[in-house]
């Protein structure tokens, strides 16, 4: 398959990138090429086998609900574009 | 007196005994800073004045006879790690101006333990990269040859120690990022077991592959610095509650009758000559030992790069959706209300191999492609393992090459994304299998280091630092210094 610019231009749309259009074309030819080699995985027939998301075993790590020091609201803002009252500032969502 | 050969032990020593004080070594360390860094660009931060602080109380300490294994010792972390009040930038413009709120786990495991932060370490952004060409802050260059790379993404970590500016550091490790920096800088380093190592603090990539683990000039050292980090963390769900052993207790132990597997499909056409006499000259070093050499087969190593880049980018994907400018980071105004300023925030923070990974992942999660792709890879994934603890059924671990070629020049695969991911072909299945495995000096191609790999059973580290304690107390090749002066 080939990948398309257009598919490229919807896949940044869903990244929230916004790229130039000579970004587009050298990520189409680079994606395009990239997945041409992934297809390799299809020599191999996996349909009887289980995914594997974590290498280790994981179980839910449950803990006891206590209350405990956590970072506190000024190191929590400490690193934000902009603040006000105890808050961050996003520009205007709702019209 | 000339600390540069000294392994840590020594330094305890050294300093127990009053020949030497942690300023002292915390003054050399800056000074070999200041007149190599110009020309490496290890280090992004340096701590100078707080490390001297550090330093001058480590000395009261060590006065009053309470010393730990790192008291004093002058390390380095690269800038992936959260350090409470130090700039943490992970390699990115987006987070140029980020301050650490805390700490992360294995830094705050050194720290306790009475190690010194010389400063913070140059990284491919997000640890996105094979080469160090990936930084904000610009590329790393290796002390052995400076028109070379250090390798990535810990490249700042492996080129410290090779420059002699720290005496241990640590880095991360997604599909090769401690091993092959350590292989193309001539040091040690160990990528531990997935959930040896809490991953708190430390700047996601991809979470089910990202481990945390040291770089050192010795074996000795690496295995004092895992020891010092390696543990449950209640703060890490995916840290694993299992005891960690003492990694200095066997580690003199050998090899006779130890089983050493050589998988045949890492011994390919593409293996550079230099660096395959090496191996097979390691491997015979191994069997003068008393170990016995068995060949054995990965069948799905050929694989592991295309399920490699599926699975990492997925998971980078999802990570770097929080950098959106809201919480901390570089903001940019966009037109267009919030989702303007996400895409034009992300857009002028991110670097070119950031931005391509996290469309490669963002493609393969989208609708219509999750099942031809990141499924299709999470099922390789599961092959790919098994391989590994098959093979582990028949050997005690396995030996082969970190990297196919020695460092290569810098600029010499920045055009081709492929290129540069194939320079990881030995060193990605592990992270996929979730084990361990460590890189080691053993061999030279002209003025360059190359690195033989050893890799582990899971949790099994103290076998593979015993098995590399023993090729190094053989050979010389830990001893070579980068010819910088």
């Amino acid at each position: 398959m080939k990948l398309t610019r257009e598919e490229v231009e919807h896949v940044a749309r869903l990244s929230r990138l916004s790229l130039e259009a000579a970004e587009i074309d050298a990520l189409t030819g680079q994606m395009d090429q990239l997945l041409g080699y992934v297809e390799k995985l299809n020599e191999l027939d996996t349909d009887e086998i289980v995914p594997t998301a974590h290498a280790v075993p994981l179980e839910n790590a449950f803990r006891a609900d206590e209350i405990r020091p956590s970072l506190g609201l000024e190191r929590a803002l400490q690193n934000a574009p902009q603040t006000e009252a105890s808050c961050f500032v996003v520009p205007k969502v709702i019209e | 007196m000339s600390f540069s050969q000294m392994s840590i032990r020594q330094l305890q020593q050294a300093l127990r005994d009053g020949k030497t004080s942690s300023v002292e070594l915390t003054r050399a360390c800056l000074a070999r800073i200041a007149a190599t860094d110009e020309r490496i660009n290890a280090f992004v931060t340096v701590c100078a004045e707080t490390a001297l602080a550090a330093a001058a109380e480590a000395d009261r300490k060590i006065a009053a006879g309470a010393v730990g294994p790192l008291t004093g010792i002058p390390i380095a972390v690269k800038d992936i790690f959260n350090t409470a009040g130090v700039r943490t930038s992970c390699g990115s413009r987006i987070l140029e101006n980020y301050i650490a709120p805390y700490d992360a786990t294995a830094f705050a495991k050194l720290q306790e333990q009475g190690a010194i932060l010389l400063g913070k370490l140059n990284m491919d952004e997000f640890a996105m990269g094979s080469s160090n060409e990936n930084s904000a802050q610009g590329p790393v260059r290796n002390p052995w040859d400076l028109e070379r790379v250090p390798g990535g993404s810990s490249g700042g970590s492996a080129a410290a120690l090779a420059a002699g500016q720290a005496f241990a550091t640590l880095g991360t490790d997604t599909g090769g990022s401690i091993r092959q920096p350590a292989s193309f800088c001539g040091v040690v380093g160990v990528k531990p077991t997935y959930g040896r190592v809490s991953r708190y603090g430390v700047i996601a990539y991809a979470s089910s592959l990202d481990q945390v683990g040291p770089l050192a000039q010795s074996v000795e050292d690496a295995a004092l610095l895992l020891g010092a980090v390696a543990g449950y963390d209640p703060l890490d769900s995916t840290s694993v509650d299992c005891p960690v052993p003492d990694y200095l207790a066997g580690i003199d132990g050998g090899v006779k009758g130890m089983k050493i597997g050589l998988p045949r499909e890492y011994f390919i056409a593409g293996l550079d000559p230099a660096v395959k006499q090496a191996v097979e000259a390691a491997i015979e070093v191994y069997r003068g030992l008393g170990a016995e050499i068995v060949e054995v087969s990965l069948p799905h190593t050929d694989y592991a790069v295309a399920c490699y880049y599926l699975i990492a980018t997925a998971e980078a994907s999802s990570n770097l959706a929080r950098y959106d400018g809201v919480r901390y980071g570089v903001r940019q105004q966009g037109e267009g209300g919030l989702s303007g300023m996400y895409e034009k925030t992300r857009a002028a923070g991110f670097g070119d191999e950031v931005k391509r990974r996290i469309m490669l992942g963002t493609y393969a999660l989208s609708s219509g492609y999750y099942d031809a792709y990141y499924l299709k890879a999470q099922k390789v994934r599961t092959l790919i393992r098994a391989d590994f603890l098959k093979a582990f059924k028949e050997v005690d671990l396995l030996l082969t090459p970190v990297a196919p070629t020695a460092a290569f020049k810098l600029g010499e695969k920045t055009d081709d994304p492929l290129q540069m991911y194939l320079s990881d072909i030995f060193t990605i299945p592990v992270n996929l299998a979730g084990t361990c495995a460590l890189s080691l000096p053993c061999g030279m191609d002209g003025q360059l280091p190359i690195g033989l790999q050893l890799i582990g059973q899971p949790f099994d580290e103290a076998r593979i630092l015993q098995a590399a304690k023993a090729y190094e107390a053989e050979t010389d090749w830990h001893k070579q210094r980068a010819p910088l002066d």
